[in-house]
């Protein structure tokens, strides 16, 4: 089980607005779900991932949410290699400069 | 006693928080109905040019180099008839601080707080602008809060969107994820009230005329090197700021006779506060979500008048394809040696359709670039569009269904612009401006305040009045 130490940087997460709260002009598929907060900070307690927890903010905020991790990573990278636009770059090579692009 | 912190509390005291939090009295520019006085609004509020070129320059934003896109003007010739083929010329606003002309619109936001005294800023952004405002915060000491929409109710984040809350965390801001819903800025309320700090909105005067620098170097930087002003601008349009900040600035260097084209990617058929919609996109601004709506009603941003009113500038407004705005990010990737975007790439995508309808010896510029990266770049957008189940094709892109398929073109020549009917911006506009004010006169200066707001004539007001039975006193 992973836990959060005091002083780890870790992300909380918040229910804003239960479905039934959510405002009128909202998709049908939008009001079936919460709306849902996640921020930062250092923890202010030791806790385990799925409690409580108070954290303070970059800003110096205190904030209260459920604990969801530890020293959290960015997940965004450079995905998959994608065939498609090697065979782009290769068509917009031959057009331009034509010829074998080996020669 | 504790405030009311339910939603229609907070929402009620919008106005009150608002003004604390903006600092700009935009009752004075009122007259009490539709009309307002934008352009003593601009003169009062904002700054002069000098003085944001100083703004700017105090924290190396602005004055970034033109760069001719000579390869990409050879392809557009060799798909042109003869004799036509424009030389394209884009503005690399990436070498901006924040890697996109945001830094602009950041700069004079964040000095004006700071001016003013506030201690940190918040802002309500997904895009670039969160970066921006993050990099002049940390730059002139303020704190920071960024507010973004980012993740669907799965807690799947798009990449770009992913990639935005990374820089405002290297450049120290705190961000506020929120799942899909306007909503969001009920939250940014909560905040601004909570904290006291200054809403570095996108649409206030300063900001706006942050980006006339913009405008004003491309007409100072084309004298210098070609001896003339373009003749076509391309800006990518979503909000409105870009469209209305560039324009301005080339007006105020003279260049009045330059084409003003907003381009936006098309994704008509997506609802943007669809929990289900939202990481089926693989653009999250530039696009018809908030470009169609932006024109047609402004004043529905977080201001109580929107600085930025794209309809007053723009000459013509055309859409483009996903599938042709990944393609040409490969070309100026392979063909330019640039890797930039997505955000300039929707203009550029436009441009190298314009340009093949313009004679050889005329000028068309992209008026930005962005940085791009992991989360940004064409490989993580279509790698996270086949997650979602989008079909990636080749093809006709006219065929493409936003949220079901991607089709990149087959050729480069099956690369094209679509004109979005102006007139029909203009007349929602008009529309929009008699059913929110729920009128059935309006004054005289009300009629030539539509005029000029939607950049159109007389008889063409007249008869959008006459069809709603709107009479003018």
């Amino acid at each position: 089980m992973i836990s959060a130490k005091k002083g780890d940087w870790v992300q909380i997460r918040q229910i804003v607005l239960k479905p039934e709260e959510r405002a009128p002009q909202v998709p049908e598929d939008t009001k079936k779900v919460p709306l849902e907060l996640w921020v930062k900070g250092i923890a202010q307690e030791d806790a385990k991932i799925g409690s409580m927890i108070e954290i303070i903010t970059a800003t110096g905020r205190k904030v209260k949410g459920e604990l969801i991790a530890v020293n959290p990573r960015y997940v965004h990278d450079y995905g998959n290699f994608v065939p498609e636009l090697l065979k782009v770059d290769m068509q917009l090579k031959e057009i331009l400069f034509g010829g074998d692009i080996n020669e | 006693m504790s405030k009311d912190m339910s939603y229609a509390a907070v929402m009620a005291r919008k106005n009150e928080i608002m003004k604390k939090a903006i600092g700009i009295d935009y009752s004075t520019f009122e007259s009490g109905s539709i009309s307002f006085d934008y352009e003593r609004m601009m003169r009062e509020t904002g700054y002069t040019l000098e003085e944001i070129q100083q703004i700017q320059a105090d924290t190396s934003v602005g004055n970034t180099p033109i760069i001719e896109l000579k390869n990409l003007t050879a392809l557009a010739r060799k798909l042109a008839p003869k004799g036509k083929g424009a030389r394209i010329f884009i503005k690399d606003e990436a070498a901006n601080p924040s890697g996109s002309f945001k830094a602009r619109r950041a700069a004079t936001a964040v000095y004006h707080a700071k001016k003013l005294g506030y201690k940190g800023v918040v802002t309500a952004t997904s895009g670039n602008y969160g970066a921006a405002v993050a990099s002049q915060a940390a730059k002139r000491g303020l704190k920071c809060i960024v507010v973004q929409e980012c993740y669907d109710s799965r807690m799947v984040g798009q990449p770009e969107i992913l990639e935005k809350q990374r820089a405002c965390e290297a450049y120290g801001a705190e961000v506020v994820q929120l799942s899909v819903g306007p909503e969001l800025f009920y939250t940014f309320l909560t905040l601004l009230e909570e904290t006291g700090y200054f809403n570095a909105s996108l649409y206030t005067p300063f900001g706006i005329a942050g980006v006339e620098t913009l405008g004003y170097e491309i007409a100072m930087q084309f004298r210098v090197t070609i001896g003339r002003d373009p003749d076509k601008v391309v800006i990518t349009h979503a909000g409105g700021g870009n469209v209305t900040g560039t324009a301005r600035g080339l007006l105020k260097a003279g260049a009045k006779d330059v084409e003003i084209v907003g381009a936006s990617v098309d994704l008509s058929g997506l609802h943007m506060a669809s929990d289900r919609d939202f990481n089926r996109k693989s653009f999250t601004t530039g696009h018809t979500g908030f470009g169609i709506p932006f024109a047609t009603w402004p004043d529905r941003a977080d201001v109580p008048r929107n600085a930025a009113r794209p309809l007053r500038y723009l000459d013509r407004y055309v859409l483009v394809k996903q599938g042709e705005v990944f393609y040409i990010t490969e070309a100026l990737s392979v063909l330019e040696g640039l890797e930039r975007g997505p955000a300039g790439n929707t203009s550029l995508t436009a441009a190298f359709a314009l340009a093949q309808e313009m004679d050889k010896d005329q000028i068309i510029v992209v008026q930005e670039t962005e940085y791009t990266g992991a989360g940004k770049h064409p490989l993580p957008q279509l790698t996270f569009a086949k997650q979602n189940g989008i079909e990636i094709l080749f093809g006709n892109p006219d065929r493409d269904e936003p949220g079901k398929n991607i089709i990149l073109p087959a050729h480069p020549s099956d690369i094209k612009v679509r004109d979005y009917d102006i007139d029909k911006a203009r007349t929602s506009y008009i529309k929009n401006c008699i059913n929110n004010y729920k009128v059935t006169e309006i004054t005289k200066e009300d009629f030539e305040f539509l005029v000029k707001d939607a950049k159109t004539n007389d008889s063409f007001v007249e008869g959008i009045l006459a069809e709603l039975n709107v009479k003018i006193k």
